[in-house]
Formats: C-alpha cells, structure tokens, sequence
C-alpha cells in the first residue's frame, strides 16, 4: 500500500510506523498509534469521506479541527468527526453516504448523570494564550482547570513548525512554535494548582452559569468563579465556483494534516491569501516535500510579513497579487485552479485567467475569533475575560503576551497581590499590531572581511537579532524599529541562524584571494537532498528575482543551530550583495483553462449545501432576516451551525446591495459542537 | 391620509400568519403588524412541528383536524413544501393506569372522527424500531397525525396571503388602541397609525401586554420549554412519539421526539416544575435528563448527534385550552391567544376559525368545541386535560 507519509522532516521528528489496522469500505489499511481517522485515510490516498444527502457532492477534510462535520465517516457503525476520533485497532471505517444510518444497536447500558465540577478558574483552550494565563494564576496558587479538545496541549502551536518574531525575553522569539507550545505544556504539567483535560470539548456555556464539556469518558458540568476564553480562532471562508471539492481547505487543516501528523497531504498545493498563515502555509508545504505552484493574494500587496513573503519567493514560489481564485474544477477532487487577475471591486478581469494543475488548494483568507461562548457569558454577566484570538486575531506572539496578562489581571481581581508591569501593555499592544512601514534596502556599504547583510525592511515586532549578536553589534531603537548594524562582525552567524525571517546572510569577501568570487553564507531549512552540495544553483535576491548561479561549497550544521543549516554559497563577487537564497523549484507551468462548467454557482453553506442563488432568490424575494433566510434556505443550519458561512452570506447581502444595517443577525445556540446523545449519559470516572 | 384597512392581525406567528391568510381569502384587506422581522420569529420557530389531532379537548380535536386536512395537502394545493411527513402520533404504554386512561378517551376522540386506536406491543416495537420491550404494553396509534415544518409553515402561509392582497409589516411595534364608545377605531405603532374596525390578537407570548393596552384582560402568562434537534440519520422512525410517564429525575412529565423531514430527530420535554416568563436560554440540564430518557426508552439513540438546543414559550392560560373568540365587552375584537404550547399544530384551524368570528360574526365549530375556547369562560371551572 503506497503510504503519503512524510517520513524525513527537516523540522519535525519522525513519527512510528502505521500498524494499527483498521479497514475503510472493507479495505485494510493501516494507521499510525493515535492518529485521527481522517489523517489515516488521507495518508492512504484517500481524500473522498462520502457524499452528501442533499446533491451526492463529495466530502472531505475542510477543517480537521473539529469544528465542522464535513469529515464524518461511520466507525464501527457510529457517524463521527473523523479528525477528532483515533483509529482504533480492528476499527471498521465506512464512507458517510448520504445520511448514516442509526446503528441497530439495542444494548442497554447504564446511564450515568454528569459530573459537576467547580473551579475557581476555568480556562477554556490550551493554546498559547490558555496556557500563559494558566502559568500566571498557576503559580501564584490559584487553582485552574484547563480545557483543551485537542489530545495535547499548545493549540496551533503544535503546528508551528517556524521560528517566532517578537521579542526574546518576554515571548519566546526566535524559538519555534512546536518548542514554545511543548515548554508552556511542561510548565502547566509542573503546577500542581493546574488541572488539564485534554480532548475535552466545552459545547456551551448555559443560562445557570454551567459550562457543558464532552470528555471521552463522559459529560462534566464545570462551574467557575472566573472564565477565561481563550480558544482561538477559526478560519474564513471564500466563495467561488468549485470551492467545495474536496482538496480545497484551510491552510490549518494543512497544517494539522502536514505538521502534526505528518501526512504527505499534497503533490502540488495552491494557495489562496497572502498573509501569514498563508505565506507561512506555503513554507511549511515546500519543507514537507510538497510542490507549491502558486499563492495568489487579493490586495495590491500580501498582508503578511514581507520576510515570509519574499523567503517563499528565492525559494520559486510564484506570488501573484492583486488576483484572485477564479475557480476550482475536478471531477470528485480539486484537480485544477483558475486564477484571474481582479479590479477595483474585486472582480475578476476576463481575459487574464491562467489554469495551474494541483491538487490542493489551501483557502488562508484570515481569521475570525472562537468566541461564542464569551458572548454567551458576556450576555449572561458572567465573570469573564478573553485572551488571544478569541480576544484580538493576532499573531502567536501577541496571544502569549495577551494570556500572561489575562492571567496576572485576573489573579489580581481575585485579591492576590501580582504586579503588571507598565510596560506589558503597550508590547501587548505593540505585538498585535499590523506591520508597519517598509523602507527600501540599503546595500551594506562594507569593506570588512566578514559583515551581515540584513534585509530587514518592514517594522514588525521583532527582536532576535540583535539579543543574539554576543558582540551586540546589531541595534534597534524599538521592538518595531529595524535592526542596523554598527559594524565588528566577527562572523559567527548567530543572526543568520536565529533570524524568523531568515532575512540575514553572511558576506565573507576574503573568500577568495583573486577577488573574483565571494562567499555568502545562507539560513537553510530543507532537508538533505534539497542541498545541491557542489552543485550549481540558481541565485536570487532578496525577492526573489534571478541574480545568476552560485555554488554550495560547505554546510555548517550545529545542534544550536536548533535545526537551520548555515550553507557556505560562493557566488561572484559583484553579486555578493545581491544573492539572498537560491530556487528549490522550477517555474510553474499553466495548462489549458477549462471551458466553464455548467454549474458555476458556487456553494455558501457547505453543511447544508446552499447554493449561492438560492441565498440571492431569498433576499430578492425580501428576505432581512437571517433567521428567516436559515429556516428558508437552511444556510448554518448544518454541523457546523454558521461558523464557516454566515459572513458569506452577509456578503451577498451586501453584493445584493442591502445595507447590513437594515438585516437582522442570526441567533445563537448551543451546541458548539456536536455530541453524541450517549455521551450526555456516560458514567464519567470522575464521578466515582 | 390615514391608512386604512378591513382587519389588523397583531403578530405573524404560528396563528397570525394562518390568520392572515384565511382573512385575506375570505377577501379582507389585511395588515400583519410584527415587532419582529420575519414570519415565526417568536415561539414558532420553538415548535417542534408535530401535528396530531389525538387531544382530549373537543375544541383542539376538530381545530387540529382542520390544521391536519389543510396542511396534508398544502403542497398539493398551494405548490409549496412544508415539510409535510405523515406518520402519525404514537403513545407508547408501559404501566396499567395510563392504558385505561388512553383508552378512556377514544369516546370523545372518535365522536369527532378522530382515527385512533389500541396497538399491542409487538405493533409498537414495529413502528418505533429499538423501543424498549420489557414491559411495553402497546400503546395508541393515531396514522393521520403527522409532522410539518415550523420554518417552512409561516412563510408558506405569508407568501400566500401576500397574493391576496394581505400587507405585512415588519420591525413595527403596536403602542396603542384607538377605541371610541366601546368600538375599535384603529392601531398606533411606533410608525404609524391605521385606522381599522377588527383587531385580531395573534401576539403569542405578548398577549397580556396587548389586552392591557386595549383594557382587556387576556389571561396568558408564557412559561418556557427547552427543545433540541440532532444531526439527520437515514428515517428510521415515522411517527412522533409521546411518553407520558414521567421521568425518573423527578423533574419531568412527558416527553416526545420525532424524525422530521430532514432526517433530523427533534425533541422536547415538559419539565414538572414550570419555568414561568419568557426567558428563552438554554439550561445545563436539558441534555442530561432528556438523553437519559430517549435512551432508555430507545437505546439506540445513544448515538444520535445532538446538534442544537433552544427554549421556546408556552402561552398558558389558566386551564391550558387556547382562547379563540370575540370579545363581546369590546366591538370589533377578535382573541387568538392562549395556544399553550400547541399554537403550531391549531394554527391553521384556528386561522380558519378567526376568519368566521371576524367575517361571519360567529364560530364555525361544534357547539361543544366552541363553549371550551370562549372568552368569557370561568378559567378555574373546567376540568383538567387528560391529554396535554
């Protein structure tokens, strides 16, 4: 059986074996220990789940979060989520077709009543801003309950394959995702005032105060002094033709697939949003081996931070801005992506559309809050406080930052005298903002043996460069300000190793004594073979335009260099400032637009599979109520209860040209997240 | 120049809207005033879409024959779908006193042509696949009962008195009455006012505050109930069910449940203790209970997903029968009120009705149907419902 499994990384270590066995339509295959259903099949070749009740189209992994239901298959028998439920030995998987039959299932079993909990503090989300407000009231003897739905702790730091911008000391900066969220994991282990539990769903916050939270071994009712929500954010959506194939879906979802189970999800991914996580998205594709064709971005210019955007340039990536998907089409699959350059009002040009094969195409169009339930508490005036996303959609370093303070503010409302420093504040402030301006690069005006050419040319909030110099030869007047160098190098390459932005080299002029050639040396994050050592490669600067060829002469590879290979690039001389890194990948190939297909009308709600005219026969029809049009045209009326296609629909409105103004919002209800009736029943060992 | 109209409904809901629509075909011209912003906003959407005309209420036996004759065959008549799903009610039995009981009512249920009858237990375990069999003793069967969409029933019901000429006004809040020497004259809102010699009060869990605005006393007090819907599994279970015994927690009554048009099983319960007033939030202890007792009842259950929850009120009079008549004290006033927690499935036979109080001047039910619905009744008098 051919396993897409990544098997080398050069981050993340290596997974065990698949070889628990299971079968999918009677097929056997093989999981790794633990790994989610979905993950097992998608290692196996196997994107399609079932095929819906209402129009036959076929489902997939969208979220792999838990938040939607467009991965449910029946496991033995039971319809469940398959990226929140672990392949069991012997486990008999089914595709979902249509709707799953209710098992035949007449066993009587003993019926259980919820355990009640109380807590001073629960904290709901194990993710960067949970746990640092978890250590902060921790630690200074307040009793938290952590909960997280997830089998570990960290959040979408378990994803985060790449090394963090912020500052050194009070945000981890420098140092890899993965490593923060398994630090901030040990040291909630280590309190003892701090209980977790883990793959615990909280699916609503009650008018009694109760929180309802789903655990494997049954329904628990927690009842805190003080809540704190911290549960992140979940992914946007965007509508065009085709966007509901499978191997179209969030840049998280990939990265849960790619990073955390380390599935070979891809041959060649597509990307749609130019911002962090899609530019981040993109990096951690072409590290796991996957080709990526192309990312396409809206705007005029990516709204993520330019080091990402340009270091996925040297690499080959071709960024197209100011375009937008067109469309997606495949029989079954994504199998094609139709890009198109759009106008002023978003709309596609015709005429500028080109066709690219792949086979995924990651949808990274930004971030919206997870905060029902601080609404919910907020209306019910609870004791509530909010951190990280669930507060502000920041970047992980903010979330850190903003949960540390959540921690100490609360730890002082429940009378335990904790300073907050003045300063917290505005470098929480400072961390959430959006990057600033960017100057044009001054070419180094060096005559030293050895000095770094540092292109770092927008103000992000970022420091470690200059905390890492042992010579502190790197300055900045701020965290937001940029790095200048003040000369003395002595060439130990700490800044080009510990850069996030991998936007420091090293240019050695004595390399050769002719004074035709120079030595450049640059951060490297791949893996062995995509090291042409002695090889010719083809240089680029900073962006990623074409300088000329170089040769990889030497690799230094340390182990605090925390997993970034430093290779030694002899370039010519005069190229010396220019060349910044070197392609991975050849240009990306357009095949033939296909003609349109029929159907163009593209999904909204991908639950209840609504159709964009559908939406709009209801609004011309005089609909202003988005209760209304749910009981009409049932969209949010799925699993996933609006999540993913309520500000689609308010965009219609818009595009109708009714003012949101004069529209009445949807009403919320628990649940969150769907729960087996069984599990309301369970006999919880915490009951005794 | 003063708007002017034949009758005003004052709400859109379960009754307003059915209400509306028999005005308007009987050839009124109709204003809805609705303070909310769509058809079925308020407790109708809470409805859990049942059907039945298996009461033990003269007047809600005919009034939900009607609803039933009407609704079968809207789809037929009418083009649009209501989630129309036959299958009928059914009332499982496990104990002695309660099969008398049920049995005791088909007199009265089948003098007004009601079908219904005994089934045994192995006909049960039959119609509800998975139900639990120690014990069972049969249960009613009533096949003509059925299932309709609350979402999709106002809607249908507004779009087709809109056809006939019926005016709908939305986000509109009555503020007051204009009555001259014991006549209604007309209708202020907070946008305008109307001039009209008929109101018909439609306002569900509102109705008292209306009748105070008119001088009249309505005696309805809303008490909530909490309801939830699971994910769609293939239909399995046809009719809707009812378990009269109460539950085990000692917190609730009856409870029943249902697989609607959709797949998806809809369910409520009546908790003992009432939830007086009209807070419509969800409680922590809705799900526990109510899985406890779907799953003994049908242990398959356990693995239905549940998906959603929501509370929705009860306009309760004082001896739970709905209030359905013209108020001789106040010319040109009709009540639509009262539907304690069945508004859903009397609603298109009580439109039917308020269109013969207001345009015939007189009921169009059976005289011992009519005499339970009255106006001027003495609440503490009447007996209480076998059936609820």
């Amino acid at each position: 059986m051919n396993q897409l499994r990544i098997h080398a990384h050069p981050i993340l270590s290596s997974l065990p074996d698949a070889s628990v066995e299971f079968t999918f339509n009677g097929q056997p295959l093989k999981a790794r220990p633990g790994e989610m259903i979905a993950s097992a099949l998608f290692a196996s070749g196997i994107p399609v789940f079932g095929h819906h009740h209402k129009d036959g189209g076929a489902q997939g992994i969208f979220c792999a979060n838990g938040q939607c239901s467009q991965c449910t298959v029946l496991a033995d028998g039971r319809p469940v989520k398959s990226c929140m439920v672990p392949v069991e030995t012997g486990m008999q998987v089914v595709s979902c077709e249509g709707h799953p039959p209710l098992p035949e299932d007449n066993q009587v079993l003993p019926l259980g009543r919820p355990a009640e909990v109380t807590t001073p503090v629960l904290i709901l989300g194990g993710g960067p801003a949970g746990l640092c407000a978890a250590i902060e009231l921790g630690r200074v003897g307040i009793e938290v309950l952590v909960i997280d739905d997830k089998p570990e702790l960290g959040g979408k730091l378990t994803l985060q394959t790449h090394g963090f911008f912020g500052s050194v000391a009070d945000c981890y900066a420098g140092t890899r995702g993965i490593d923060i969220g398994h630090r901030l994991a040990a040291e909630v282990e280590a309190l003892p005032t701090v209980t977790v539990w883990t793959q615990a769903c909280a699916v609503g916050l009650f008018f009694d105060g109760k929180v309802g939270v789903a655990t494997p071994t049954g329904y628990r009712l927690v009842t805190a002094e003080a809540l704190l929500v911290a549960m992140g954010a979940r992914e946007k959506a965007l509508s065009f033709p085709g966007c509901d194939l499978p191997g179209i879906y969030g840049a998280g979802a990939f990265q849960t697939l790619v990073n955390r189970d380390l599935v070979y999800a891809s041959k060649k991914l597509f990307i749609l949003g130019g911002g962090n996580v899609g530019l981040i998205g993109a990096y951690h594709a072409l590290q796991a081996g996957i080709d990526v064709v192309g990312l396409v971005e809206a705007l005029p210019e990516c709204g993520g931070y330019k080091v990402h955007a340009d270091k996925i340039k040297r690499l080959g990536v071709p960024i197209w801005t100011s375009h937008t998907v067109a469309k997606a089409d495949g029989a079954d699959r994504l199998e094609r992506v139709t890009i198109a350059q759009i106008d002023e009002t978003f709309s596609p040009i015709p005429g500028t559309e080109q066709t690219f094969e792949a086979d995924t195409l990651l949808i990274a169009v930004g971030l919206a809050p997870v905060d029902e339930i601080l609404k919910k508490a907020r209306q019910y005036g609870l004791k509530v406080s909010a951190a990280g996303d669930s507060e502000e959609v920041a970047e992980a370093s903010a979330a850190i930052f903003s949960g540390r303070i959540a921690g100490r503010k609360l730890a002082r409302e429940m009378g335990v005298a904790v300073s907050i420093p003045s300063d917290w504040e505005p470098l929480a402030a400072v961390l959430r903002s959006r990057p600033g301006e960017t100057v044009e690069w001054q070419k180094p005006d060096e005559t030293a043996k050895v000095y770094p050419n540092i292109r770092c040319v927008q103000e992000i909030p970022c420091n470690p460069c200059s905390a890492s110099c042992p010579e502190q030869l790197i300055e900045m007047d701020t965290i937001m300000g940029l790095p200048y160098y003040k000369g003395g190098c002595l060439g130990c390459g700490k800044c080009v190793t510990v850069c996030p932005g991998l936007a420091i080299n090293l240019v050695c002029e004595d390399y050769d004594t002719r004074g035709e050639l120079a030595l450049v040396v640059l951060p490297f994050e791949f893996d062995d073979d995509k090291i042409p050592l002695n090889g010719v490669v083809e240089t680029t600067d900073f962006d990623g335009e074409t300088v000329g060829q170089g040769k990889v002469v030497a690799v230094r590879e340390r182990a605090d260099q925390d997993r970034r290979r430093l290779l030694m690039v002899e370039v010519p001389f005069e190229e010396r400032l220019e060349v910044a890194g070197f392609r991975i990948r050849g240009p990306s190939q357009t095949v033939d637009t296909v003609e349109p297909a029929a159907d163009e009308d593209p999904i909204i709600c991908r639950c209840e599979r609504v159709k964009q005219s559908e939406i709009v026969r209801e609004i011309r029809a005089g609909v202003r109520d988005i209760n209304q049009l749910k009981a009409l045209a049932r969209p949010s009326m799925g699993g996933c209860g609006g999540k993913t296609c309520t500000e689609l629909v308010k965009r219609i409105f818009r595009q109708e040209g009714v003012a949101l103004d004069g529209v009445t919002e949807g009403t919320d209800r628990p649940l969150v997240a769907e729960i087996a009736l069984g599990t309301f029943v369970s006999e919880d060992s915490e009951n005794g | 120049m003063v708007e002017s109209y034949d009758a005003i409904v004052v709400g859109s809901g379960s009754v307003g809207t059915p209400s509306a629509f028999n005005l308007a075909q009987r050839g009124l011209k109709v204003l809805v005033i609705e303070r909310r912003h769509a058809v079925g906003q308020g407790d109708n959407k809470a409805a859990i879409g049942g059907i039945r005309a298996t009461h033990s209420d003269p007047a809600k036996i005919v009034l939900c024959s009607r609803s039933l004759a009407q609704m079968s065959t809207w789809k037929e008549t009418y083009g649009q779908d209501v989630g129309w799903k036959s299958g009928g009610y059914v009332f499982p039995v496990y104990d002695e006193p309660l099969e008398q009981t049920l049995k005791g009512l088909f007199g009265i249920q089948h003098k007004y042509d009601l079908k219904i009858d005994w089934i045994d237990a192995q006909a049960m375990g039959e119609i509800v696949p998975g139900i639990e069999p120690n014990g069972l003793r049969g249960g009613t069967y009533s096949p003509n009962d059925g299932q309709l969409s609350p979402l999709k029933v106002p809607v249908a019901f507004q779009r087709q008195a809109e056809q006939r000429g019926c005016v709908f006004h939305f986000g509109e809040q009555v503020t007051g009455y204009e009555i001259k020497s014991g006549r209604i004259q007309g209708i202020k809102t907070d946008k305008n006012t109307y001039a009209t010699g008929r109101v018909v009060i439609a306002s569900g869990s509102d109705a008292a505050e209306d009748g105070r605005a008119l001088g009249v006393d309505i005696p309805v007090q809303p008490d909530s109930h909490e309801a939830g819907i699971t994910a769609p599994v293939e239909r399995f279970l046809a009719p809707l069910v009812v378990d009269m015994r109460p539950g085990p927690e000692g917190k609730t009554a009856n409870f029943y449940f249902g697989q609607n048009d959709e797949g998806q099983i809809i369910f409520c319960y009546t908790p003992k203790e009432l939830f007086i007033g009209n807070n419509r939030e969800s409680l922590s202890e809705f799900l526990p209970i109510l899985a406890a007792r779907m799953i003994s009842l049908i242990p398959r259950m356990r693995h239905l997903l549940v998906r959603r929850v929501w509370r929705g009120c009860y306009p309760m009079t004082p001896d739970g029968v709905p209030i359905v008549d013209n108020v001789p004290e106040l010319e040109g006033l009709t009540l639509a009120v009262g539907m304690c927690g069945q508004g859903f499935m009397l609603g298109p036979g009580v439109g039917q009705e308020v269109a013969a109080l207001v345009v015939d001047g007189k009921s169009s039910l059976p005289e011992e149907a009519h005499h339970r619905i009255r106006y001027g009744r003495d609440f503490n008098q009447t007996s209480v419902e076998a059936l609820k």
